[in-house]
Protein backbone atom coordinates (compact mmCIF):
# COMPACT_ATOMS: atom_id res chain seq x y z
CA UNK A 1 0.00 0.00 0.00
CA UNK A 2 2.33 2.96 0.92
CA UNK A 3 4.15 1.91 -2.18
CA UNK A 4 1.79 2.31 -4.47
CA UNK A 5 1.12 5.89 -2.66
CA UNK A 6 4.52 7.28 -2.89
CA UNK A 7 4.50 5.57 -6.59
CA UNK A 8 1.35 7.35 -7.37
CA UNK A 9 0.74 10.61 -5.05
CA UNK A 10 4.69 12.27 -5.83
CA UNK A 11 4.40 14.90 -8.62
CA UNK A 12 6.84 13.69 -11.20
CA UNK A 13 8.76 16.86 -11.12
CA UNK A 14 9.19 16.73 -7.58
CA UNK A 15 12.04 13.27 -7.88
CA UNK A 16 15.53 13.78 -6.80
CA UNK A 17 18.44 11.58 -6.32
CA UNK A 18 17.61 9.61 -3.44
CA UNK A 19 14.26 10.20 -2.70
CA UNK A 20 11.82 7.78 -3.03
CA UNK A 21 10.99 7.41 -6.79
CA UNK A 22 8.26 5.12 -9.15
CA UNK A 23 9.58 1.83 -9.69
CA UNK A 24 10.56 0.81 -13.14
CA UNK A 25 7.73 -0.72 -14.99
CA UNK A 26 10.46 -3.04 -16.50
CA UNK A 27 11.38 -4.44 -12.57
CA UNK A 28 7.88 -4.24 -11.24
CA UNK A 29 6.29 -6.24 -13.85
CA UNK A 30 8.51 -9.22 -13.64
CA UNK A 31 8.41 -8.47 -9.91
CA UNK A 32 4.49 -9.02 -9.45
CA UNK A 33 4.72 -12.07 -11.82
CA UNK A 34 6.95 -13.76 -9.72
CA UNK A 35 5.09 -12.71 -6.75
CA UNK A 36 2.34 -14.55 -8.28
CA UNK A 37 4.40 -17.48 -8.80
CA UNK A 38 5.19 -17.95 -5.74
CA UNK A 39 1.50 -17.09 -3.80
CA UNK A 40 -0.77 -19.03 -6.57
CA UNK A 41 -0.23 -22.54 -4.78
CA UNK A 42 -0.29 -21.54 -2.14
CA UNK A 43 -3.83 -20.03 -2.48
CA UNK A 44 -4.66 -23.24 -4.63
CA UNK A 45 -3.92 -25.10 -1.74
CA UNK A 46 -6.01 -23.03 0.48
CA UNK A 47 -9.04 -23.00 -1.51
CA UNK A 48 -9.26 -26.77 -2.48
CA UNK A 49 -8.84 -27.79 0.88
CA UNK A 50 -11.70 -29.61 1.97
CA UNK A 51 -12.46 -27.40 4.67
CA UNK A 52 -15.68 -29.49 5.84
CA UNK A 53 -13.97 -32.82 6.36
CA UNK A 54 -10.87 -31.08 7.53
CA UNK A 55 -11.66 -32.36 11.34
CA UNK A 56 -11.83 -35.59 10.60
CA UNK A 57 -8.76 -35.58 8.62
CA UNK A 58 -6.68 -33.99 11.29
CA UNK A 59 -8.08 -35.69 13.97
CA UNK A 60 -6.21 -39.10 12.69
CA UNK A 61 -3.57 -40.81 14.53
CA UNK A 62 -1.27 -41.37 11.63
CA UNK A 63 -1.43 -37.50 10.89
CA UNK A 64 -0.33 -36.99 14.44
CA UNK A 65 2.20 -39.38 14.42
CA UNK A 66 3.74 -38.25 11.18
CA UNK A 67 3.82 -34.43 12.77
CA UNK A 68 5.36 -34.99 15.84
CA UNK A 69 8.12 -37.62 13.62
CA UNK A 70 8.74 -34.50 11.41
CA UNK A 71 9.09 -31.70 13.93
CA UNK A 72 11.61 -33.95 16.19
CA UNK A 73 13.61 -35.31 13.09
CA UNK A 74 14.04 -31.83 12.18
CA UNK A 75 15.20 -30.59 15.30
CA UNK A 76 17.54 -33.18 15.99
CA UNK A 77 19.10 -32.70 12.78
CA UNK A 78 19.08 -28.46 13.48
CA UNK A 79 20.36 -29.30 16.40
CA UNK A 80 23.53 -31.96 14.78
CA UNK A 81 23.94 -29.30 12.30
CA UNK A 82 24.22 -26.67 14.43
CA UNK A 83 26.93 -29.02 16.50
CA UNK A 84 28.86 -29.80 13.87
CA UNK A 85 28.36 -26.94 11.45
CA UNK A 86 29.64 -23.87 13.18
CA UNK A 87 33.10 -26.01 13.96
CA UNK A 88 32.80 -26.16 10.38
CA UNK A 89 32.18 -22.80 9.37
CA UNK A 90 34.41 -21.30 11.80
CA UNK A 91 37.24 -23.35 9.85
CA UNK A 92 36.29 -22.30 6.71
CA UNK A 93 36.10 -18.75 7.53
CA UNK A 94 39.16 -17.94 9.75
CA UNK A 95 41.69 -20.57 9.41
CA UNK A 96 43.93 -21.28 5.97
CA UNK A 97 44.66 -24.71 4.59
CA UNK A 98 45.94 -26.48 1.52
CA UNK A 99 42.47 -26.71 -0.77
CA UNK A 100 40.38 -24.68 1.40
CA UNK A 101 37.85 -23.35 -1.68
CA UNK A 102 37.56 -27.09 -2.60
CA UNK A 103 36.47 -28.02 0.83
CA UNK A 104 33.71 -25.11 0.54
CA UNK A 105 32.70 -26.28 -2.83
CA UNK A 106 32.31 -30.13 -1.19
CA UNK A 107 30.31 -28.85 1.88
CA UNK A 108 27.83 -26.92 -0.86
CA UNK A 109 27.31 -29.88 -3.24
CA UNK A 110 24.18 -31.22 -1.05
CA UNK A 111 22.98 -27.57 -1.72
CA UNK A 112 22.87 -28.98 -4.98
CA UNK A 113 22.42 -32.48 -5.47
CA UNK A 114 19.04 -34.42 -5.86
CA UNK A 115 18.06 -35.39 -2.27
CA UNK A 116 17.30 -38.71 -4.02
CA UNK A 117 21.28 -39.15 -4.85
CA UNK A 118 21.71 -37.78 -1.53
CA UNK A 119 20.00 -40.76 -0.12
CA UNK A 120 21.49 -43.15 -2.41
CA UNK A 121 25.46 -42.23 -1.52
CA UNK A 122 24.01 -42.64 2.35
CA UNK A 123 23.23 -45.96 1.27
CA UNK A 124 26.33 -46.83 -0.10
CA UNK A 125 28.24 -45.24 3.16
CA UNK A 126 26.37 -46.06 6.10
CA UNK A 127 24.12 -48.78 4.77
CA UNK A 128 24.03 -52.04 6.76
CA UNK A 129 26.20 -52.96 3.39
CA UNK A 130 28.01 -49.40 3.54
CA UNK A 131 31.70 -48.38 3.56
CA UNK A 132 31.12 -47.64 6.63
CA UNK A 133 27.82 -49.05 7.74
CA UNK A 134 29.09 -52.97 7.42
CA UNK A 135 31.90 -52.24 10.08
CA UNK A 136 29.20 -50.35 12.23
CA UNK A 137 27.10 -53.40 11.57
CA UNK A 138 29.64 -55.88 12.49
CA UNK A 139 31.09 -54.02 15.45
CA UNK A 140 28.33 -52.43 16.86
CA UNK A 141 25.38 -54.03 15.42
CA UNK A 142 24.18 -50.46 14.54
CA UNK A 143 22.10 -50.68 10.88
CA UNK A 144 21.10 -47.18 10.24
CA UNK A 145 18.76 -47.52 7.44
CA UNK A 146 14.91 -47.79 8.05
CA UNK A 147 15.51 -46.20 11.86
CA UNK A 148 14.61 -42.88 13.04
CA UNK A 149 18.23 -42.09 13.60
CA UNK A 150 18.59 -42.53 9.93
CA UNK A 151 15.73 -39.91 8.99
CA UNK A 152 17.33 -37.18 10.92
CA UNK A 153 21.21 -38.60 9.35
CA UNK A 154 19.01 -37.83 6.03
CA UNK A 155 17.86 -34.58 7.32
CA UNK A 156 21.02 -33.22 8.59
CA UNK A 157 23.33 -34.31 5.44
CA UNK A 158 20.85 -32.17 3.45
CA UNK A 159 20.20 -29.25 5.79
CA UNK A 160 23.59 -28.48 7.10
CA UNK A 161 25.12 -26.79 4.37
CA UNK A 162 22.21 -23.68 4.55
CA UNK A 163 23.91 -23.63 8.25
CA UNK A 164 27.60 -23.74 7.50
CA UNK A 165 26.49 -20.74 4.47
CA UNK A 166 25.05 -18.32 6.64
CA UNK A 167 27.44 -19.08 9.19
CA UNK A 168 30.43 -18.84 7.48
CA UNK A 169 28.81 -15.41 5.56
CA UNK A 170 28.38 -14.09 9.28
CA UNK A 171 31.62 -14.93 10.34
CA UNK A 172 33.47 -13.35 7.37
CA UNK A 173 31.46 -10.02 7.97
CA UNK A 174 32.14 -10.14 11.69
CA UNK A 175 35.26 -8.31 12.50
CA UNK A 176 38.32 -10.52 13.37
CA UNK A 177 40.01 -7.96 15.46
CA UNK A 178 37.71 -8.65 18.34
CA UNK A 179 38.91 -12.40 18.58
CA UNK A 180 42.50 -10.68 17.77
CA UNK A 181 42.00 -8.03 21.14
CA UNK A 182 40.95 -11.35 23.12
CA UNK A 183 43.97 -13.42 22.02
CA UNK A 184 46.44 -10.58 22.75
CA UNK A 185 44.72 -10.21 26.61
CA UNK A 186 45.76 -14.13 27.00
CA UNK A 187 42.67 -15.60 26.07
CA UNK A 188 43.13 -18.83 24.33
CA UNK A 189 41.69 -19.26 20.64
CA UNK A 190 38.77 -21.28 21.76
CA UNK A 191 37.87 -19.29 24.78
CA UNK A 192 37.91 -15.81 22.02
CA UNK A 193 35.57 -18.22 19.67
CA UNK A 194 33.51 -19.28 22.75
CA UNK A 195 33.45 -15.89 24.52
CA UNK A 196 33.58 -13.58 21.37
CA UNK A 197 32.94 -14.74 18.34
CA UNK A 198 30.01 -16.62 19.10
CA UNK A 199 28.36 -13.97 20.56
CA UNK A 200 29.29 -11.99 18.15
CA UNK A 201 27.53 -14.02 15.14
CA UNK A 202 25.06 -15.21 17.27
CA UNK A 203 22.20 -13.72 15.30
CA UNK A 204 23.81 -15.43 11.84
CA UNK A 205 23.94 -18.78 13.37
CA UNK A 206 20.13 -18.33 14.50
CA UNK A 207 19.53 -17.72 10.96
CA UNK A 208 21.18 -20.69 9.48
CA UNK A 209 19.30 -22.90 12.31
CA UNK A 210 15.84 -21.65 10.75
CA UNK A 211 16.84 -22.52 7.35
CA UNK A 212 18.56 -25.46 8.22
CA UNK A 213 15.06 -26.54 10.52
CA UNK A 214 13.03 -25.59 7.49
CA UNK A 215 15.07 -28.07 5.37
CA UNK A 216 14.95 -30.62 7.29
CA UNK A 217 11.53 -30.29 8.10
CA UNK A 218 10.62 -30.57 4.00
CA UNK A 219 13.32 -32.91 3.21
CA UNK A 220 11.53 -36.01 0.82
CA UNK A 221 13.82 -37.54 -1.70
CA UNK A 222 16.97 -38.29 1.11
CA UNK A 223 14.89 -39.43 3.79
CA UNK A 224 12.16 -42.32 1.72
CA UNK A 225 15.67 -43.21 0.24
CA UNK A 226 17.37 -44.27 3.28
CA UNK A 227 15.21 -44.66 6.03
CA UNK A 228 12.23 -45.61 3.76
CA UNK A 229 8.63 -45.05 5.09
CA UNK A 230 7.31 -46.65 7.88
CA UNK A 231 4.65 -45.34 9.56
CA UNK A 232 5.55 -43.63 13.52
CA UNK A 233 9.15 -44.59 12.84
CA UNK A 234 10.21 -43.10 9.55
CA UNK A 235 7.01 -41.65 7.81
CA UNK A 236 7.70 -37.74 8.42
CA UNK A 237 4.94 -35.60 6.70
CA UNK A 238 6.21 -34.93 3.33
CA UNK A 239 6.24 -39.03 3.10
CA UNK A 240 2.96 -39.35 4.47
CA UNK A 241 1.24 -36.02 1.56
CA UNK A 242 3.70 -38.08 -1.25
CA UNK A 243 2.15 -41.33 -0.54
CA UNK A 244 -1.58 -40.25 0.60
CA UNK A 245 -1.81 -38.42 -2.67
CA UNK A 246 -2.03 -41.69 -4.51
CA UNK A 247 -5.24 -42.78 -3.43
CA UNK A 248 -6.81 -39.98 -1.44
CA UNK A 249 -5.95 -36.40 -2.33
CA UNK A 250 -7.89 -34.68 0.36
CA UNK A 251 -5.90 -36.55 2.95
CA UNK A 252 -2.57 -34.85 0.81
CA UNK A 253 -4.34 -31.66 1.08
CA UNK A 254 -4.92 -31.52 4.43
CA UNK A 255 -1.77 -32.96 5.77
CA UNK A 256 0.02 -30.17 3.46
CA UNK A 257 -1.98 -27.71 5.17
CA UNK A 258 -0.90 -28.72 8.48
CA UNK A 259 3.24 -28.85 7.10
CA UNK A 260 2.26 -25.43 5.64
CA UNK A 261 0.48 -23.52 9.28
CA UNK A 262 3.99 -25.38 11.14
CA UNK A 263 6.40 -23.32 9.19
CA UNK A 264 4.62 -20.13 8.94
CA UNK A 265 4.50 -20.70 12.26
CA UNK A 266 7.94 -21.24 12.96
CA UNK A 267 8.88 -18.67 10.56
CA UNK A 268 6.83 -15.70 11.78
CA UNK A 269 7.57 -16.47 15.65
CA UNK A 270 11.66 -16.56 14.75
CA UNK A 271 11.75 -13.68 12.70
CA UNK A 272 10.97 -10.90 15.15
CA UNK A 273 12.90 -12.59 17.69
CA UNK A 274 16.16 -13.72 15.13
CA UNK A 275 15.91 -13.05 11.71
CA UNK A 276 15.65 -9.21 11.77
CA UNK A 277 18.74 -8.91 14.53
CA UNK A 278 21.11 -9.41 11.73
CA UNK B 1 5.16 14.08 -23.31
CA UNK B 2 8.12 12.31 -24.58
CA UNK B 3 8.55 10.90 -21.08
CA UNK B 4 5.32 9.45 -21.16
CA UNK B 5 5.51 8.16 -24.78
CA UNK B 6 8.47 6.32 -23.57
CA UNK B 7 7.14 4.75 -20.42
CA UNK B 8 4.12 3.85 -22.86
CA UNK B 9 6.59 2.18 -25.26
CA UNK B 10 8.56 0.71 -22.09
CA UNK B 11 5.13 -1.17 -20.56
CA UNK B 12 4.16 -2.57 -24.85
CA UNK B 13 7.98 -4.18 -24.76
CA UNK B 14 7.41 -5.89 -21.42
CA UNK B 15 3.90 -6.92 -22.02
CA UNK B 16 5.33 -8.08 -25.21
CA UNK B 17 7.75 -9.95 -23.91
CA UNK B 18 5.57 -11.66 -20.90
CA UNK B 19 2.86 -12.17 -23.96
CA UNK B 20 5.72 -14.23 -26.16
CA UNK B 21 7.22 -16.19 -22.83
CA UNK B 22 3.99 -17.49 -22.08
CA UNK B 23 3.20 -18.33 -25.67
CA UNK B 24 6.30 -20.04 -25.87
CA UNK B 25 5.44 -21.90 -22.79
CA UNK B 26 1.93 -23.20 -23.76
CA UNK B 27 3.48 -24.53 -26.82
CA UNK B 28 5.91 -26.64 -25.38
CA UNK B 29 2.96 -28.55 -23.97
CA UNK B 30 0.95 -28.53 -27.13
CA UNK B 31 3.04 -29.03 -30.21
CA UNK B 32 5.85 -31.63 -29.91
CA UNK B 33 3.70 -34.93 -29.94
CA UNK B 34 2.60 -35.60 -33.39
CA UNK B 35 0.23 -32.47 -34.17
CA UNK B 36 -1.08 -34.26 -37.00
CA UNK B 37 -2.84 -36.78 -34.86
CA UNK B 38 -6.12 -36.27 -36.19
CA UNK B 39 -5.40 -38.51 -38.93
CA UNK B 40 -5.83 -41.83 -36.41
CA UNK B 41 -6.37 -44.18 -39.44
CA UNK B 42 -2.81 -42.79 -41.52
CA UNK B 43 0.88 -44.79 -40.46
CA UNK B 44 2.00 -44.61 -36.88
CA UNK B 45 4.30 -41.35 -36.68
CA UNK B 46 5.79 -38.90 -34.17
CA UNK B 47 6.27 -39.01 -30.18
CA UNK B 48 4.28 -41.52 -28.28
CA UNK B 49 4.00 -41.26 -24.44
CA UNK B 50 3.45 -44.69 -22.54
CA UNK B 51 2.66 -44.19 -19.11
CA UNK B 52 3.40 -47.63 -17.41
CA UNK B 53 3.78 -49.49 -14.12
CA UNK B 54 7.17 -49.44 -12.79
CA UNK B 55 7.05 -53.97 -13.16
CA UNK B 56 7.04 -53.08 -17.19
CA UNK B 57 10.06 -51.14 -17.15
CA UNK B 58 12.48 -53.59 -18.79
CA UNK B 59 9.66 -55.48 -21.56
CA UNK B 60 8.09 -52.17 -22.86
CA UNK B 61 11.77 -51.05 -22.71
CA UNK B 62 12.11 -53.55 -25.44
CA UNK B 63 8.99 -53.01 -27.16
CA UNK B 64 9.35 -50.18 -27.17
CA UNK B 65 12.50 -49.79 -29.71
CA UNK B 66 10.87 -52.65 -31.60
CA UNK B 67 8.12 -50.55 -32.22
CA UNK B 68 10.47 -47.39 -33.16
CA UNK B 69 12.30 -50.25 -35.62
CA UNK B 70 9.21 -51.27 -37.60
CA UNK B 71 7.59 -47.31 -37.22
CA UNK B 72 10.39 -44.88 -38.61
CA UNK B 73 9.99 -41.87 -37.37
CA UNK B 74 8.07 -42.50 -34.14
CA UNK B 75 9.86 -42.33 -31.20
CA UNK B 76 7.97 -44.04 -27.81
CA UNK B 77 9.06 -42.25 -24.45
CA UNK B 78 8.19 -43.91 -20.94
CA UNK B 79 7.12 -42.68 -17.86
CA UNK B 80 7.31 -45.64 -15.84
CA UNK B 81 6.80 -45.76 -11.69
CA UNK B 82 4.13 -46.74 -9.09
CA UNK B 83 0.50 -47.21 -10.74
CA UNK B 84 -1.21 -45.13 -8.20
CA UNK B 85 0.97 -42.59 -9.10
CA UNK B 86 0.80 -42.20 -12.99
CA UNK B 87 -3.09 -42.22 -12.44
CA UNK B 88 -2.83 -39.62 -10.20
CA UNK B 89 -0.94 -38.04 -12.79
CA UNK B 90 -3.21 -38.54 -15.64
CA UNK B 91 -6.56 -37.71 -13.81
CA UNK B 92 -3.94 -34.46 -13.00
CA UNK B 93 -3.98 -33.84 -16.96
CA UNK B 94 -0.34 -34.99 -17.70
CA UNK B 95 0.02 -35.29 -21.22
CA UNK B 96 0.10 -39.20 -21.89
CA UNK B 97 -1.07 -41.19 -24.64
CA UNK B 98 -1.22 -44.85 -23.54
CA UNK B 99 -1.63 -46.05 -19.49
CA UNK B 100 -0.61 -49.98 -19.09
CA UNK B 101 -1.30 -50.41 -15.04
CA UNK B 102 -0.29 -52.70 -12.56
CA UNK B 103 -4.13 -53.58 -11.39
CA UNK B 104 -7.48 -53.44 -12.39
CA UNK B 105 -8.46 -50.98 -9.06
CA UNK B 106 -5.53 -48.12 -10.54
CA UNK B 107 -7.07 -48.32 -14.06
CA UNK B 108 -10.31 -48.11 -12.43
CA UNK B 109 -9.29 -44.65 -11.16
CA UNK B 110 -8.45 -43.22 -14.74
CA UNK B 111 -11.27 -44.98 -16.34
CA UNK B 112 -13.59 -43.97 -13.40
CA UNK B 113 -13.07 -40.03 -14.54
CA UNK B 114 -13.82 -40.83 -17.80
CA UNK B 115 -9.91 -40.24 -18.93
CA UNK B 116 -9.69 -43.48 -21.04
CA UNK B 117 -10.82 -43.97 -24.39
CA UNK B 118 -12.53 -47.24 -24.76
CA UNK B 119 -12.59 -50.29 -22.31
CA UNK B 120 -8.58 -50.98 -20.91
CA UNK B 121 -7.71 -54.70 -22.00
CA UNK B 122 -5.81 -57.47 -19.84
CA UNK B 123 -2.53 -57.69 -21.47
CA UNK B 124 -0.84 -59.96 -19.13
CA UNK B 125 -0.90 -61.08 -15.56
CA UNK B 126 1.79 -61.27 -12.89
CA UNK B 127 2.02 -63.32 -9.77
CA UNK B 128 4.26 -62.16 -6.50
CA UNK B 129 7.55 -63.88 -5.58
CA UNK B 130 10.22 -63.33 -2.56
CA UNK B 131 12.99 -62.03 -3.38
CA UNK B 132 16.03 -62.77 -0.77
CA UNK B 133 19.68 -62.00 -1.21
CA UNK B 134 21.57 -64.13 -3.57
CA UNK B 135 22.03 -67.69 -2.21
CA UNK B 136 18.99 -67.26 0.29
CA UNK B 137 21.35 -67.08 3.07
CA UNK B 138 18.52 -66.85 5.46
CA UNK B 139 16.89 -70.09 4.08
CA UNK B 140 13.78 -68.25 3.41
CA UNK B 141 11.57 -71.05 1.80
CA UNK B 142 7.49 -69.76 2.68
CA UNK B 143 6.01 -66.32 3.51
CA UNK B 144 5.50 -67.70 6.60
CA UNK B 145 9.50 -67.52 6.99
CA UNK B 146 9.16 -64.03 6.32
CA UNK B 147 7.45 -63.41 10.21
CA UNK B 148 10.71 -64.58 11.92
CA UNK B 149 11.72 -61.73 14.17
CA UNK B 150 15.18 -59.88 13.68
CA UNK B 151 14.33 -60.23 9.48
CA UNK B 152 14.04 -57.13 7.88
CA UNK B 153 11.47 -57.56 4.92
CA UNK B 154 9.78 -54.70 3.01
CA UNK B 155 7.01 -54.84 1.11
CA UNK B 156 5.40 -52.05 -1.35
CA UNK B 157 3.14 -49.60 0.23
CA UNK B 158 -0.81 -50.33 0.24
CA UNK B 159 -1.54 -47.24 -2.20
CA UNK B 160 0.12 -49.48 -5.01
CA UNK B 161 -0.89 -52.37 -6.33
CA UNK B 162 1.75 -54.80 -5.69
CA UNK B 163 1.28 -53.81 -1.64
CA UNK B 164 -1.91 -54.36 -2.08
CA UNK B 165 -1.24 -58.33 -3.61
CA UNK B 166 1.31 -58.86 -0.79
CA UNK B 167 -1.24 -57.94 1.86
CA UNK B 168 -4.06 -60.33 -0.26
CA UNK B 169 -1.10 -63.17 -0.17
CA UNK B 170 -0.32 -62.05 3.50
CA UNK B 171 -4.09 -62.47 4.60
CA UNK B 172 -4.48 -65.35 2.65
CA UNK B 173 -2.15 -67.35 4.68
CA UNK B 174 -3.77 -66.15 7.96
CA UNK B 175 0.26 -64.55 8.46
CA UNK B 176 0.80 -60.88 10.29
CA UNK B 177 4.01 -59.49 8.91
CA UNK B 178 5.55 -56.25 10.31
CA UNK B 179 7.71 -54.98 7.50
CA UNK B 180 10.94 -52.22 8.29
CA UNK B 181 9.64 -50.19 5.23
CA UNK B 182 6.59 -49.51 3.00
CA UNK B 183 8.09 -48.80 -0.15
CA UNK B 184 6.65 -46.20 -2.76
CA UNK B 185 7.03 -48.47 -5.55
CA UNK B 186 8.06 -52.40 -6.21
CA UNK B 187 11.68 -51.07 -7.83
CA UNK B 188 12.32 -49.51 -4.74
CA UNK B 189 11.26 -52.10 -2.72
CA UNK B 190 13.55 -54.49 -4.72
CA UNK B 191 16.35 -52.35 -4.78
CA UNK B 192 16.60 -52.55 -0.88
CA UNK B 193 17.25 -56.39 -1.22
CA UNK B 194 19.66 -55.76 -4.38
CA UNK B 195 21.75 -52.95 -1.73
CA UNK B 196 22.00 -55.95 0.71
CA UNK B 197 19.73 -53.46 2.94
CA UNK B 198 16.61 -55.80 3.61
CA UNK B 199 16.65 -59.23 3.71
CA UNK B 200 14.10 -59.96 1.70
CA UNK B 201 11.14 -58.22 -0.18
CA UNK B 202 7.82 -59.25 -1.80
CA UNK B 203 7.62 -58.02 -5.26
CA UNK B 204 6.67 -59.84 -8.50
CA UNK B 205 8.04 -62.57 -10.26
CA UNK B 206 9.26 -60.58 -13.20
CA UNK B 207 11.05 -58.03 -11.01
CA UNK B 208 12.69 -60.85 -9.66
CA UNK B 209 14.03 -62.29 -13.04
CA UNK B 210 15.08 -59.07 -14.04
CA UNK B 211 17.33 -58.14 -11.23
CA UNK B 212 19.31 -61.46 -12.88
CA UNK B 213 21.99 -62.61 -9.72
CA UNK B 214 21.44 -60.19 -7.82
CA UNK B 215 18.53 -61.59 -5.52
CA UNK B 216 17.17 -64.90 -5.38
CA UNK B 217 13.48 -65.81 -6.02
CA UNK B 218 11.35 -68.19 -3.64
CA UNK B 219 7.46 -69.40 -5.05
CA UNK B 220 4.87 -69.32 -2.14
CA UNK B 221 1.70 -70.69 -2.78
CA UNK B 222 -0.44 -68.00 -1.42
CA UNK B 223 0.58 -65.77 -4.17
CA UNK B 224 -1.84 -67.74 -6.33
CA UNK B 225 -4.28 -65.80 -4.47
CA UNK B 226 -2.84 -62.17 -5.19
CA UNK B 227 -2.40 -62.76 -9.11
CA UNK B 228 -2.60 -58.71 -10.26
CA UNK B 229 -3.88 -58.12 -13.81
CA UNK B 230 -2.42 -55.38 -15.82
CA UNK B 231 -4.66 -53.39 -18.18
CA UNK B 232 -3.93 -51.33 -21.04
CA UNK B 233 -5.59 -48.72 -22.49
CA UNK B 234 -5.17 -45.60 -25.20
CA UNK B 235 -6.27 -41.73 -23.07
CA UNK B 236 -9.16 -40.15 -24.09
CA UNK B 237 -6.99 -36.50 -24.10
CA UNK B 238 -3.71 -38.59 -26.04
CA UNK B 239 -1.93 -36.22 -28.06
CA UNK B 240 -0.85 -39.18 -30.59
CA UNK B 241 -4.03 -41.53 -30.42
CA UNK B 242 -3.16 -43.24 -33.73
CA UNK B 243 -0.01 -43.96 -32.90
CA UNK B 244 -1.10 -44.89 -29.32
CA UNK B 245 -3.27 -47.40 -30.60
CA UNK B 246 -0.65 -49.32 -32.96
CA UNK B 247 1.73 -48.94 -29.85
CA UNK B 248 -1.63 -51.23 -27.49
CA UNK B 249 -1.51 -53.65 -30.77
CA UNK B 250 2.29 -54.46 -30.53
CA UNK B 251 2.09 -55.20 -26.92
CA UNK B 252 -0.85 -57.19 -27.47
CA UNK B 253 0.30 -58.96 -30.44
CA UNK B 254 1.53 -62.87 -30.18
CA UNK B 255 5.18 -60.90 -30.96
CA UNK B 256 4.49 -58.43 -27.79
CA UNK B 257 3.25 -61.60 -25.86
CA UNK B 258 6.66 -63.11 -26.70
CA UNK B 259 8.40 -60.42 -24.93
CA UNK B 260 6.29 -60.55 -21.88
CA UNK B 261 6.41 -63.94 -21.24
CA UNK B 262 10.27 -64.44 -21.73
CA UNK B 263 10.81 -61.27 -18.77
CA UNK B 264 8.34 -63.80 -16.53
CA UNK B 265 4.26 -62.38 -17.20
CA UNK B 266 1.37 -64.81 -17.54
CA UNK B 267 -0.68 -64.78 -20.26
CA UNK B 268 -3.68 -62.65 -19.30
Amino acid sequence: MTGSDTLESRPRRDRHRGRTRPVPIPLLVPALVGLAFLLLPLIALLVRAPWRSLPEQLTSAEVWEALRLSLLCAMAATVLSLVVGVPLAWLLARTRFPGRGFVRALVTLPLVLPPVVGGVALLLAFGRNGVIGQWLDSWFGITLPFTTTGVVLAETFVAMPFLVISVEGTLRAADPRYEEAATTLGASRFTAFRRVTLPLIAPGVAAGAVLAWARALGEFGATITFAGNFPGRTQTMPLAVYLALQNDPAAAIALSLVLLAVSIAVLAALRDRWMTAS
Amino acid sequence: MTRSAHRTRRILQVTGASAAALLTLSACSSSDPGTDAGSSSAKPSGTVTVFAAASLEESFKTLGKQFEQEHPGTKVTFNFGGSDTLAASITGGAPADVFAAASTKTMAIVTDRQDAAGTPATFVRNQLEIATLPGNPDRISSLKDLTRPGLKVVLCDKTVPCGTAAQKALDAGGLKLTPVSYEQDVKSALTKVELKEADAAIVYKTDVRAAGDKVEGVDFPESAEAVNDYPIAVLKNAPNPGTAKAFVALVRSAEGQKVLSRAGFLKP
